[in-house]
């Protein structure tokens, strides 16, 4: 692959071409980036996107030096301003990094050091790389930190960086890395651990300090919408090389290669609901279940006698008394409170006090067969809402009713109460939410076993295989353990595992929000088909407007523990009618720069076994 | 309809020779892996050895050391055969008393290995249930739990030990003593030792119960005590296991102490730790060899089970294999 960008008139701020990274190992030496080549020129911003495994990060590594463990550049080279600089020696390296390039890492709270105050780091760099005394060093503190958008820089210089918010200290990092006043600085996922409100400003101040500095930026993502925002031109990668590179509005607006075209397919819109997403990749999510070395059964071929996704649908279609609850709506909530940390204080009752009082009168209903959008910026109490809902959280007041019985007020709901079985969740982080020690078969069985569902262990197995078919997995996936499977796909045996208890109403809290775009369109697809299929009641959390869009009938906006609006899917996207909602929607990336959505796609890849495909 | 359908006659175990296959294949996957470490095979074939040895000390000693009647006081202090001065009956010499070294470290093994599994195995289920309770509880029992340790461990392990020991001869009838005196070592050692596996398994208890499965399970309305035992304990294993191996050699050593002090096992009944004991003393009067025996001894058979608990620990982590 060439440079592409060589043409340009004078040598750009920072030519990389034909960049091999290896990373020897015990196991043969992996090629981490693959012949890549990009160029960044003064005052502008490079977005390198791709999903995880792209070998966007180590990019970015081999540019700044900083390339982990045994990695190494096989061959290719890295210019800065002409110069060729990845065969520099570690001293060189590092004064290079300090003065000429800087880095914005993804996390604020884990790049700054809680024990300095935010004026002693940033006077600590500023000395380092200029001979300035103390004093003229905070003047330009001060200054980099009013440029970054700090109110009462003087003072607030002084303070630890936990007294910061999350957008706060990621203009101090911002500030930080400007501060050596560099000519190239290295953006690693730098909004991902915000919030979509402090996502936009954060990208907006980038922008503002590229144009008004002339710095270049590289740029690291996995988000399109990110990428769409902000950067000049765009290299998209994936497995360490380059499919597509070019002007951003070309490559998401008019992308040639159909793995950028199926990227910009899964990424949720705000402005279009699609009835599923189409054209995804499939062998993102198909380096399949990993295979372990040695011993193990052959996935593909293992299956349990009498097993299969229609006898599974047949199972979840077959509740008792006919088929879930008969009430609409199946889940109501009035008046919610829920109060953490009050009154019990620490061991021997010691600093009893009132409490943080995270939900507070909330109010809404789940439809029958329906999907409750609930939206909110983190704090809002979105997730202690579900929670509460599965009987995770004591609410302090008001009433849940599901099925039109209300659910136990106060306290613990008992073991045994039926809503354990009737309402299930699906979790955030699949990487979390399966017990690693556990292989997947005893993961599925739980719910059967402990609902006595079904007579013995030998049904268990049976439908716990059908139903990992059902949800779009081999059957044999029962024998292995949870690591071995990639995000996606761990999302799917949290699925299945909810599925297994035959739930009437489900509640997913952020089930792709950990996952890459074409993996995330994947579950979405599923949860989707489960939905259609067995009429399933949802709730589904998120805090990205555009997921939502896709899925819900119905949105609930919650702020600080309070419902600010409440409506119909549609009237909420078209101009939803609190000040609030409007202000989330509008700081929610704009898309307008991708390619409209392709309704005649080509081959539906990755989609999951339909339960009504069969005879 | 309360039970799933059953079409065609209801699903049925796998079987056929890909079954077979299966089922000897996960079967085998710890022999597999097992094979495959040497350190965890020669450690495993040590300390075979050993327990093999003690196990069947009265087969294979030469001679019986509790046997008062065949030891003579001037057999005593004899070099081992090889050495100038051995005698071919005392392939390792003889101690103080003349019993014939070897035949004592082959029944000090016994005595050794016994008390130190028993009191390691007392200590671990105490410490590790009471780790999982304060750590998945939290709240007051957390706290009761660990101001208890924090005085257990402001307490000597020898003190607990004669302290458990005192009560021990006080409230039991005087002629079951010297049957009940194992018990009482194995329960004064334990007791000294269940704190590290509280604290640790508490403190990792504490990290596992915010994960996710944790409240999947919760979510599901298993039954605490399962989520404590199935889903959490699994996790917490790991560092647990290196404790248990690391005081089986401190339980041996605390009974060599106690045992010194006098109220460890009866003196005519020399474990390891007594022998080591005695073996100090004669040290630097030239007879090396009642020492450096039975410690090789202990410290081959503790350097086995160390390194078998490493690999354990590895082994019941699926997420270390490949």
């Amino acid at each position: 692959m060439s440079a592409g960008e060589g043409d340009v008139a004078g040598e750009p701020l920072l030519r990389v071409s034909d960049l091999v990274v290896r990373f020897p190992s015990r196991f043969g030496e992996l090629t981490a980036v693959d012949g890549v080549g990009l160029a960044v020129r003064a005052g502008e911003i490079v977005g390198l996107v791709g999903e995880s495994g792209a070998g966007k990060s180590t990019i970015g590594a081999a540019v700044t030096g900083l390339l982990p463990g045994t990695g190494y550049v096989a061959s290719g080279e890295v210019r800065l301003a002409g110069r060729r600089i990845d065969g520099l020696g570690r001293e060189a390296r590092h004064a290079l990094r300090g003065s000429r390039i800087s880095m914005i890492f993804q996390d604020p709270q884990t790049s700054l050091n809680p024990l300095m105050s935010v004026g002693e780091q940033l006077v600590e760099t500023i000395r380092t790389h200029a001979e300035v005394g103390v004093r003229e060093a905070r003047e330009r503190a001060v200054a980099l930190l009013a440029e970054t958008g700090i109110d009462s820089p003087s003072t607030r210089i002084d303070d630890h960086p936990h007294r910061f918010s999350g957008g706060m200290r990621q203009r101090v990092v911002i500030a930080l890395a400007l501060s050596t006043d560099p000519e190239l600085v290295v953006a690693d996922e730098p909004t991902t651990a915000l919030d979509a409100a402090i996502r936009s400003q954060i990208l907006e101040l980038l922008r503002r300090l590229v144009d008004e500095r002339g710095v270049g930026v590289v740029l690291i993502t996995h988000d399109i919408g990110t990428i769409a925002a902000v950067t000049d031109r765009t290299v998209v990668l994936r497995r360490g090389r380059t499919v597509e590179s070019g002007p951003t509005a070309e490559v998401l607006g008019r992308p040639r290669e159909p793995y950028t075209r199926a990227l910009v397919a899964a990424v949720p819109r705000l402005d279009v609901r699609l009835d599923r997403f189409r054209g995804i990749v499939e062998s993102v999510d198909a380096d399949a279940v990993r295979t372990s070395g040695g011993a193990g059964p052959n996935l593909g071929s293992w299956r349990v006698a009498g097993a299969s996704a229609e006898r599974a649908s047949r199972w979840l279609l077959g509740g008792e008394g006919g088929r879930g609850p008969t009430r609409d709506p199946v889940l109501e909530v009035r008046d919610l409170d829920v109060v953490f940390g009050a009154s019990t204080g620490g061991p021997f009752g010691i600093g009893a006090r009132e409490g943080l009082r995270a939900l507070d009168g909330v109010s809404l209903a789940v439809p029958a067969g329906g999907t409750l959008g609930l939206v909110g910026e983190s704090g809002s109490g979105k997730s202690t809402l579900a929670k509460a809902i599965v009987g995770l959280v004591a609410p302090a007041g008001g009433e849940l009713r599901f099925d039109g019985e209300p659910l136990p007020p106060r306290g613990r709901r008992p073991r045994d109460h039926a809503s354990r079985r009737r309402i299930q969740m699906v979790f955030q982080d699949p990487y979390s939410s399966l017990n690693g020690r556990h292989r997947v078969e005893s993961i599925l069985a739980e719910p059967l076993r402990e609902h006595a569902l079904v007579a013995d262990a030998k049904e268990r197995r049976a439908l716990s295989a059908s139903v990992l078919e059902l949800v779009g997995l081999p059957q044999g996936a029962l024998l292995r353990y949870p690591h071995q499977f990639s995000g996606g796909q761990r999302q799917r045996i949290a699925v299945a595992r909810a599925l297994l208890a035959r739930p009437e109403l489900l509640v997913a809290d952020e089930p792709t929000s950990a996952l890459d775009v074409s993996v995330q369109a994947q579950v979405l697809n599923l949860l989707k088909d489960l939905r259609d299929a067995f009429g399933l009641a949802m709730l589904f959390v998120s805090h990205d407007l555009a997921v939502v869009r896709q899925i819900a009938d119905r949105v609930v906006v919650l702020r600080r523990g309070r419902v600010v609006e409440a409506g119909d899917v549609e009237e909420f996207f078209a101009g939803p009618s609190s000040d609030y909602g409007r202000e989330l929607l509008r700081l929610t990336p704009s898309l307008e720069a991708l390619a409209p959505p392709e309704e005649d796609a080509g081959a539906e890849a990755g989609a999951p076994a339909r339960p009504d495909a069969a005879p | 309809m309360s039970a799933a359908p059953r079409p065609g006659g209801g699903p049925t175990a796998p079987s056929g020779p890909l079954a077979r296959l299966r089922r000897a294949s996960v079967g085998n996957e710890y022999l597999h892996l097992f094979l495959h470490s040497p350190a965890a095979v020669i450690a495993a074939l040590v300390a075979t050895l050993g327990i093999g040895a003690a196990l069947f000390a009265p087969v294979l000693a030469p001679t019986d050391p509790y046997d008062i009647g065949a030891v003579d006081l001037l057999d005593s202090l004899l070099p081992p055969a090889w050495a100038e001065g051995g005698d071919a009956r005392f392939p390792l010499g003889t101690d103080d008393q003349g019993r014939d070294l070897l035949s004592t470290i082959l029944y000090g093994t016994r005595l050794s290995l016994a008390v130190g599994l028993a009191s390691v195995g007392f200590a671990a289920a105490l410490g590790i249930g009471l780790g999982l309770l304060a750590g998945y509880r939290g709240g007051r029992i957390d706290a009761l739990v660990m101001r208890v340790a924090d005085v257990q461990l402001a307490l000597p392990a020898i003190l607990t030990a004669l302290l458990v020991d005192g009560i021990a001869r006080g409230i039991l009838p005087r002629e079951s003593h010297d049957d009940l005196m194992l018990v009482v070592l194995t329960v004064a050692i334990g007791l000294s030792l269940w704190v590290d596996f509280a604290r640790t398994a508490r403190a990792s208890t504490f990290v596992e119960r915010q994960k996710e499965y944790v409240q999947a399970a919760e979510v599901t309305g298993v039954h605490p005590v399962r989520i404590a035992l199935v889903h959490v304990l699994p996790n917490v294993l790991g560092p647990l296991l290196v404790i248990l191996t690391i005081d089986l050699a401190v339980a041996v050593l605390l009974e060599a102490t106690l045992s010194f002090l006098g109220v460890g096992v009866p003196a005519n009944q020399p474990s390891l730790g007594t022998l080591i004991r005695i073996g100090t003393e004669y040290l630097f009067s030239g007879e090396w060899w009642i020492v450096l025996f039975p410690a090789l001894a202990l410290v081959v058979l503790i350097v086995a089970v160390n390194v078998l608990g490493d690999f354990l620990r590895d082994v019941f982590d699926p997420r270390l294999r490949r």
